[in-house]
């Protein structure tokens, strides 16, 4: 497969791994926050993480829109698809998340009509040749996924298609970043900044963590090769004391991102004034609606949702370690009460969650402890 | 949030709704190209998330990319080889 | 080998105690879920020397003569899919399960359930596939049963076989058999079977030449028998895919099995499916192939079996019995790193993320 299978080569990987070796600056531990899921997983998958060099560590961050919502969300959309008459859509990912009363999976076994969907756009189809029914859909993901539901957005507005609403999840990269960066525990030397985030929104968002907070940033691809390549890069900034936002993935990112997408959700939605993110709890703008011409379209403005926020399990520690401050193994539930098979918190059951990642993929690695504060 | 796919246009479907037909390694899919600049060209390489083309793929940026990381490779194997010969040279010697 | 792994002890697998309230489709995916409800429900009850191995097939010996006897049970939708349907999967799946018990099959029982309203025409496209499968597996149909549900109860059609077979002398097969240097082989490519029905349900919208490699594997397994105890262990693996069988192995027999991620033979269509869903052709179901694992010095000659067939055409080895880390099935990834490949949560659910 092209532009996939050429930056898989290990052996340009033993090349890079060896280059970092070198390059990192002596006497200093480095600890890099992957922010994005879709890198943890792509760490954990390529087995990333056992090439570094002493000293080099990879903190995983909130960037995993599944793992952030919380369950009172969850509650909301069983709540949707439990509604008479409606088809709720959905991606994969969500269809196993537990909330307090069971997931999207438990709902439909109780009768409702949950169905697993690939694009927003197969579910506007749905409503369109099915307009005895109403179509819900389940709308999550950063600012990559975005665009897709304002696209779908406009094309229901424009095609008249009244028996069709969005469950609107969107959340924003920045914000949370920000909170990490502002949380005084933490220790981090760098960043490894979301590549598909970034094909929507650039590379310029990004400045405020090189300017303010004196972090370098490294916009980066999801093949072993590009994370690689952006941890060499981030490692050759920090042992030259510079801090800036470089980019990676060239191929795909530009730095003022993709104006077409930030023009369609400028369209659709705006920013609420908060948002409750599990383990994180509320971040001010960093959560979107639809925008009041889309109302017809709004699913929360439509149906009764409980609206109810549910705090999490006491147990649960997702939050530290959404914040990268306690790691998988180190959570006291962690494999015992919290499992992938029974999760307590988010991080657990989505795939891309650094503890089922580090679950399903990482059980014979050495536990390299906790990032000293 | 992350799931994006190199895929080729193979096929324009609908020009006005800006539908194209992607392929990737014999798989085929109706994605929608709204969010490109300008229409879609068949033989074009794009970005696929969730059905729709998320932007075209810079094809000489991958090239230059893929050539910076072949030239480490390089590098670093000539380096080997030549550890290799001063090893079997002090061997030998 | 990679001092690495040589000292990591996997931790132990912590049974739960099964307090599922009710049946989820998580519990038949073949995964852990599954398992635990086997052991906590069935094996409660049922559990004697011939069940207890929860192998693919029961061996009972009598009169002197060894039998493998096994029982499946299958739900497809849809009913027909590229490469088979529902009729030539039953037969297959069972004449693999008496297959993989060193045995040759010789004879089927068929109970179909069927749905007030489902299409007599498709009731004989299914049955006439079973009989081809039939003759082509070189097994009878010698034992049936119908009955028929109300509109809603049925699925349109579900079939349950049963099967024996006769143990062939020259095998002695098991988890326990299985030695630290021992070779693993796959018969061909991984992936096939689950994404064919999965692209065939329609609502992924994706356009791809997938077929199911529904077939009988007894021949492929019976040009192995000539291996005789050097053929430690057979499986045919099915839901789940080659992970879930492997780690049945590992946990039956406290070894470790190392796969080289090179070395997996997949389909580029199937490759390329599995990248857009976001899933892992390792966790995707077949049925038509078979995972040997045989002594270190005869794996060369086992992979020249396989391959002189050709369902066995793209047959490989493909990893390596480890003492340790006990119980896991790691993976070396292609890219130089390692990797656990778990056992299955639930169904392999495509994703965006």
């Amino acid at each position: 497969m092209r532009y996939i299978d050429e930056f898989r080569s290990g052996e340009i990987a033993r090349a890079l791994t060896s280059e970092l070796a070198d390059a990192m600056p002596p006497g200093r531990e480095l600890a890099l926050m992957e922010v994005c899921g879709g890198h943890t997983h792509a760490i954990y998958k390529h087995g990333i993480d056992e090439l570094l060099p002493p000293g080099l560590e990879l903190v995983h961050g909130p960037g995993c829109p599944v793992c952030v919502i919380p369950v009172g969300r969850v509650d909301d959309a069983v709540s949707l698809a439990l509604e008479p008459n409606v088809v709720f859509t959905t991606f994969g990912d969500m269809m196993r998340v537990p909330g307090s009363k069971g997931s999207l999976l438990d709902a439909r076994s109780r009768g409702a009509d949950v169905r697993m969907v690939y694009s927003p756009l197969d579910a506007l189809e749905l409503a369109r040749t099915n307009p005895e029914h109403e179509v819900i859909f389940f709308a999550i993901g950063f600012e990559t996924t975005t665009p897709s539901t304002a696209i779908t957005l406009l094309q229901a507005r424009a095609q008249g298609v009244r028996n069709f609403s969005v469950f609107c999840n969107h959340v924003t990269i920045a914000p949370p970043l920000k909170a990490i960066l502002d949380a005084p525990e933490l220790r981090l030397d760098g960043l490894i900044a979301p590549g598909h985030v970034s094909a929507v929104i650039g590379s310029r968002p990004y400045e405020f963590i090189a300017s303010e907070y004196a972090r370098p940033v490294v916009v980066a691809g999801f093949e072993p090769l590009d994370i690689l390549q952006s941890v060499l890069m981030l490692v050759r900034q920090l042992a030259a004391g510079r801090a800036e936002v470089e980019n990676q993935y060239t191929r795909v990112v530009r730095e003022q991102g993709n104006p077409r997408a930030l023009e369609a959700i400028e369209q659709t939605m705006e920013l609420r004034d908060s948002f409750e993110w599990r383990g994180l709890g509320s971040i001010p703008k960093s959560g979107l609606r639809l925008r009041e011409e889309f109302a017809d379209w709004d699913a929360e403005r439509r149906y009764e949702v409980p609206g109810i926020s549910v705090p999490d399990h006491k147990a649960c520690q997702c939050g530290q370690v959404l914040r990268g401050l306690v790691k998988p193994w180190e959570c006291k539930v962690f494999g015992t009460a919290c499992t992938p098979e029974r999760p307590i918190g988010t991080c657990m059951v989505s795939s891309e969650g650094a503890c089922a990642a580090y679950y399903h993929y990482g059980r014979n690695r050495p536990k390299r402890g906790s990032v000293p504060a | 949030m992350c799931l994006g796919i190199p895929a080729q246009i193979v096929e324009i479907v609908d020009p006005e709704a800006k539908t194209a037909k992607a392929e990737i390694g014999g798989v085929r899919r109706i994605v929608s190209c709204a969010l490109l600049e300008g229409q879609a060209q068949v033989g074009e390489w794009v970005l696929i998330h969730v059905g729709f083309a998320l932007d075209r793929i810079d094809e000489k940026q991958a090239a230059e990319t893929l050539q910076l990381l072949a030239d480490m490779g390089e590098a670093y194997e000539r380096e080997l080889a030549q550890i290799r010969e001063t090893a079997s040279e002090a061997g030998a010697a | 080998m990679s001092e690495k792994r040589a000292n990591r002890e996997a931790p132990a697998r912590r049974k739960p105690p099964f307090g599922d309230e009710r049946i989820t489709l998580v519990h038949g995916a073949g995964g852990k879920a599954s398992r635990n409800l086997i052991e906590a429900v069935f094996l409660e009850e049922l559990a004697n020397p011939l069940l207890d191995p929860l192998g693919d097939s029961a061996l009972i010996e009598t009169g002197g003569t060894k039998l493998a006897f096994t029982t499946d049970a299958h739900v497809v939708q849809p009913l027909f899919f590229p490469g088979g349907d529902i009729g030539s999967l039953a037969v297959n799946g069972t004449v693999n399960d008496i297959a993989v018990a060193g045995a040759r099959p010789i004879a089927l029982s068929a109970a179909f359930v069927l749905e007030e309203g489902l299409l007599v025409a498709d009731l004989r496209r299914v049955v006439a596939s079973m009989a081809e499968a039939a003759r082509e597996a070189g097994v009878v149909v010698a034992a049936g049963d119908t009955k028929v549900v109300e509109r809603g109860r049925g699925d349109g059609l579900t079939v349950t076989t049963a099967a024996i077979g006769l143990v062939d002398e020259r095998v002695s097969l098991g988890a326990d058999r299985v030695r630290p240097g021992d070779k693993v082989l796959v018969s061909g490519t991984l992936g096939d079977h689950g994404m064919a029905v999965m692209i065939a349900r329609g609502n992924l919208e994706l356009e791809v030449e997938i077929e199911s490699d529904s077939a009988s594997v007894f021949p492929l397994a019976e040009s192995l028998f000539a291996l005789g105890a050097d053929l430690r262990w057979l499986r045919d693996p099915t839901r789940g895919g080659l992970a879930t069988t492997l780690n049945e192995l590992t946990e039956a027999s406290g070894l470790c099995v190392v796969l080289e991620e090179k070395a997996l033979p997949v389909r580029e269509q199937v490759a390329a499916a599995c990248e857009i869903l976001g899933l892992d052709p390792l966790y995707v179901a077949n049925e038509g192939k078979l995972i040997a694992v045989v002594a270190a010095d005869r794996a060369e000659e086992a992979l020249a079996l396989l391959r002189a067939h050709p369902l066995g055409a793209e047959a490989a080895i493909v990893g390596e019995i480890e003492p340790e880390p006990a119980g896991l099935v790691l993976l070396q990834t292609a890219f130089g790193g390692s990797r656990v490949v778990d056992m299955l949560t639930g169904d392999p659910l495509p994703r965006i993320c």
